[in-house]
């Protein structure tokens, strides 16, 4: 046996008309954990899942030795019967299903095809006090967090005896806390012999886990950091990423800040699903002309549901409190409402609520100003591809025409067709729900450009954001939300990670 | 499906013209987009097979007249059904409220003697109120369209038959006949055209103002993209698909004029076809329709009404199958306790054979009627072909599945991203 678990040497992926992956080498050392950082659409997926067995062996090119023998895998299975496996992305739990069951799925603990409950529910419960989550195996997956559902994957990895696991941005959805937590499962793993592959946008949680870091760029490795030999900070791990020295994650930005625009007052929200349970209590805030103002929280704090709650009440029942705009209150009660008193909200879950992903892009940049295109209830449909075409050119947004379906656009693409078509709308009022999560940081510099562009054209921003580092590069002014209530509020020249977590955690339990 | 994954976001940033600089039109000969043609070329290339097995019996004037009489309720029950399908819905009562809507025609016709204007007007109204009962219980209340519209199949059903007491009700006035199953007067006359014989004069002018009014909208629409600077097909082809398509609607009208001039029904069609063509393709309200199908949540958060939307468009649903409840009973001269029985099955398999998506989003008022008229030219050839009703039986499913499998397979290979 050698010391590397994993050699992959000249991988190469196409698909029709592009190369994924060309020729890249890759070698992962038994019992360490690797991280692999590069933009979106870098590659890294398709390398993942080339190893995995998701793209069968003889649709790539190159070779993958496990443990020093040839890996030709033709699915998930082979690939999990040599002890490699993926969680994805985007969880594969069934919701409606207990943890054991789910632990279990495809596996059972079955004799004769009946299935043994009492060691199926006796060895979950093992493993989940081997990652640590305290919950009955009984417990229905739906009605735990999803970073509790993110140690069930774990779990569930570690009950096919696992011996290199491969994590696919298991962070991205995750609060600091669980994040913390998920982070110190996998250096117990590592401990405890199990090699990690983990792909993280999350810089700084990359250089606190991973004992070495592969960078790709458009399908090809670039290097591997290795602390033996190399500096490791963000810089240069960005450097390798995007190909150029990024002196400032930022553009400069000179706020010319007016008069107030919007203001929201004991703005209270209840839970739909819980109605006694105040997901937003008392809530006040200020926006004016001209200021990028920042809403910072931890997950459920009641960001997202602040937002969409003034945004024509999308979000909530018993709502109660007041909204002012330009000094006079005015009834946010309808979506129609909102957008008419000059109010956009660009959702933080593009693909679910922001994207008509099976259309194009012209008609997702018009739907919500149509009327804007429309003359006694008919669409101009030359002046609608003028208008889109128009966004497409001024905020870059990669695609051959704006008839591409949006389906088929990058995230960051996506993000900015989104935003087009909230500044189709001329608002006076932005919110913007992570503006930038899941875009790689060349498409993140572009769009912070575009968000400076709205303020200096006399708009109020609000980001909401769950990276500190964003609002401190981006925002003048700062709100902590923490359980519902704003606990802080802090100019940018006093604004810390350090000062707004205080004010985030305030009040927790 | 899922959602796009990393290697589609790697195919699409290297697309040519990426990085929002001009794109350079295509030269040379522009590529069949099969997914959106494959229905109409499916639809030649069936009336085609079906003309040599009949030996040109299905192109007779008087057989055209008869598929196009035999499926105008099915066709117009089809153009709603799509709008209801593209919102990501369904409709299961249309058979039965077809019933209900031509008994209660009848029984203010024949039982109480209303003028037939007058009870045709209160008969549409009728089935809008039942659209509206279930839209309201759809957009509004939360159910689930197959549940509310199952429940609508026997609930009108049931009604049908109270209204009729379980017995056919006729004659229907002569208008409402001549509306069914009538033909255009021959107010002008008839010419000779040599070979083919004569033929109504009346309806070859018709039939050529509308050729000439379609060209004409198509060249305006064209010069309209060009002064936007927009991509056009090259001249070549666009006048090479205005003759074809002049030269099919001519050859029609022509076949028909030379039998018994045009259909009431062939020309109601016609106008409902063209207005909610229009309707989808241009209209607010058309789009918000493919808005609420492609993703309600994402509609909801633009602003559009989408409870609004769903609940109007079965209101419409209402009042086109109350259309088509007329026209069933005028052609039978009859209302019947059990008309209309199978009909939503029937507008269904026209939507998804003309290219509906499953998921809702996708599809057009032609390609249902396309879809519908695939449908009604197998029936009309293979029982020209004297083959049993089970075999027609059998090829009618079997094209549903081919026709769902090639979007589905189409869709794939393309790499659309569904939900």
């Amino acid at each position: 046996m050698t010391d590397d678990i994993l050699r992959m040497r000249g991988i190469t992926m196409e698909f029709p008309g592009v190369k994924a992956l060309s020729d890249v080498n890759l070698t992962v050392r038994r019992g360490e954990i690797h991280a692999i950082c590069g933009e979106n659409g870098a590659g890294k997926s398709t390398l993942m899942k080339v190893l995995s067995g998701v793209y069968p062996h003889g649709t790539y090119s190159g070779e993958i030795e496990v443990d020093g023998e040839p890996g030709h895998f033709s699915g998930i299975r082979d690939s999990e019967h040599r002890g490699i496996v993926i969680i994805h992305q985007e969880l594969a739990l069934c919701a409606q299903l207990s943890i054991a069951e789910n632990i279990f799925l495809g596996n059972e603990r079955a004799t004769r095809g009946m299935i043994d409950w009492n060691k199926t529910n006796h060895d979950a419960d093992n493993l989940l006090k081997r990652v640590g989550l305290r919950e009955k195996a009984t417990t229905t997956v739906a009605d735990i967090g999803v970073g509790k559902q993110q140690l069930v994957e774990i779990a569930k990895a570690l009950s096919k005896s696992v011996r290199l696991l491969i994590l696919d941005e298991p962070t991205a959805a995750l609060n600091d806390r669980d994040s913390e937590h998920l982070l110190d499962l996998l250096r117990g793993l590592r401990d405890e012999g199990i090699t990690c592959v983990i792909i993280s946008h999350k810089l700084n949680e990359v250089i606190s886990i991973a004992d070495r870091i592969s960078i790709l760029r458009d399908g090809k490795m670039i290097r591997t950091l290795d602390p033996a030999n190399d500096e490791i900070t963000e810089d240069v791990i960005i450097a390798g990423m995007v190909g150029r020295d990024l002196e400032h994650r930022f553009p400069p930005h000179e706020p010319k800040i007016g008069e107030e625009v919007l203001r929201i007052e004991n703005w209270t929200v209840h839970s739909p699903i819980q109605p006694d349970r105040a997901v937003v209590s008392n809530a006040s805030l200020t926006l004016r002309a001209g200021e990028i103002v920042g809403l910072a929280g931890l997950m459920g704090a009641g960001r997202t549901e602040l937002a969409m709650s003034v945004f024509g009440r999308s979000y909530g029942v018993g709502i109660s409190g007041q909204v002012y705009k330009n000094g006079k209150e005015i009834r946010t009660r309808t979506v129609q409402e909102a957008i008419r008193h000059g109010i956009a909200y660009a959702t933080e879950d593009r693909k679910r609520y922001g994207l008509n992903l099976i259309d194009d892009i012209k008609r997702n940049v018009s739907a919500a100003a149509l009327t804007k295109l429309a003359s006694r209830g008919f669409v101009n449909d030359n002046e609608e591809n003028k208008v889109a075409e128009s966004y497409r050119k001024s905020m870059n947004i990669k695609a051959p025409t704006v008839a591409s379906i949006t389906g088929k656009l990058s995230g960051g693409n996506q993000q900015k067709v989104v935003l087009a078509k909230w500044i189709f709308t001329d608002p006076d009022v932005l919110i913007l729900d992570e503006p930038t999560r899941g875009i790689d940081v060349g498409a993140k510099y572009e769009i912070y450009t575009i968000i400076n562009q709205l303020a200096d054209q006399g708009k109020a921003v609000l980001v909401i954001s769950s990276e500190l580092p964003e609002l401190l590069g981006l925002c003048d002014r700062i709100y902590a939300l923490s359980a519902g209530r704003i606990t802080g509020e802090v100019p940018r020249e006093e604004a810390t990670q350090e000062r707004l977590m205080q004010f985030m955690t305030k009040g927790q339990g | 499906m899922a959602a796009p994954t990393n290697s589609d976001v790697a195919l699409s940033e290297q697309l040519p013209g990426a990085g929002g600089g001009p794109v350079t039109p295509k030269r040379g000969m522009p590529k069949i987009n099969l997914r959106a043609s494959g229905i109409y070329i499916a639809f030649a290339l069936i009336v085609v097979l079906f003309a040599i097995t009949t030996d040109g019996a299905l192109l007779q004037p008087q057989n055209i007249s008869n598929v196009i009489i035999q499926n105008s309720y099915i066709l117009i029950l089809a153009i709603g059904m799509i709008l209801i399908i593209i919102a990501g819905h369904i409709d299961l009562s249309v058979g039965s409220v077809v019933a209900a809507t031509g008994a209660i025609a009848a029984v203010l016709m024949v039982d109480h003697g209303w003028s037939w204007p007058l009870a045709i007007l209160a008969t549409l109204v009728v089935g809008g109120i039942i659209g509206a009962w279930h839209g309201y219980w759809v957009a509004y209340f939360g159910i689930p369209a197959f549940i509310v519209t199952l429940a609508g199949m026997l609930l009108f059903r049931a009604i049908t038959m109270t209204i009729l007491g379980n017995q056919g009700v006729g004659p229907f006035p002569e208008e409402v006949r001549t509306l069914a199953n009538g033909f255009t007067e021959g107010y002008l006359g008839n010419v000779g055209l040599g070979p083919l014989g004569g033929a109504d004069l009346f309806s070859i002018i018709v039939g050529g103002l509308v050729v000439i009014g379609w060209a004409v909208t198509q060249w305006r629409a064209r010069v309209g993209r060009l002064g936007y600077g927009q991509q056009v097909e090259p001249m070549w082809l666009f006048l090479t698909k205005i003759v074809i398509a002049g030269a099919v609607v001519m050859g029609l009208i022509i076949q028909l004029a030379r039998f018994k001039n045009l259909p009431w029904v062939l020309v109601l069609l016609a106008v409902l076809v063209l207005a909610y063509s229009v309707m989808t393709s241009k209209a607010t309200f058309g789009r918000h329709i493919y808005a609420v199908g492609g993703n309600l949540q994402a509609a909801t958060l633009s602003g559009v009404k989408v409870k609004s939307v769903v609940f109007w468009l079965f209101v419409n649903m209402g009042v086109l199958s109350a259309v088509a409840g007329i026209i069933l009973a005028g052609r039978l001269n009859l209302a019947g306790p059990t008309a209309g029985n199978a009909f939503e099955l029937d507008a269904i398999a026209a939507a998804f054979i003309g290219g509906a998506a499953v998921q809702g989003g996708v599809g057009k008022v032609i390609g249902a009627i396309t879809g519908g008229l695939i449908m009604g030219v197998i029936n009309n050839g293979m029982s020209l072909a004297g083959e049993p009703p089970e075999r027609t039986m059998l090829v009618k499913g079997a094209v549903l599945l081919i026709a769902v499998a090639f979007d589905v397979w189409t869709k794939r290979r393309a790499g659309v991203a569904g939900r």
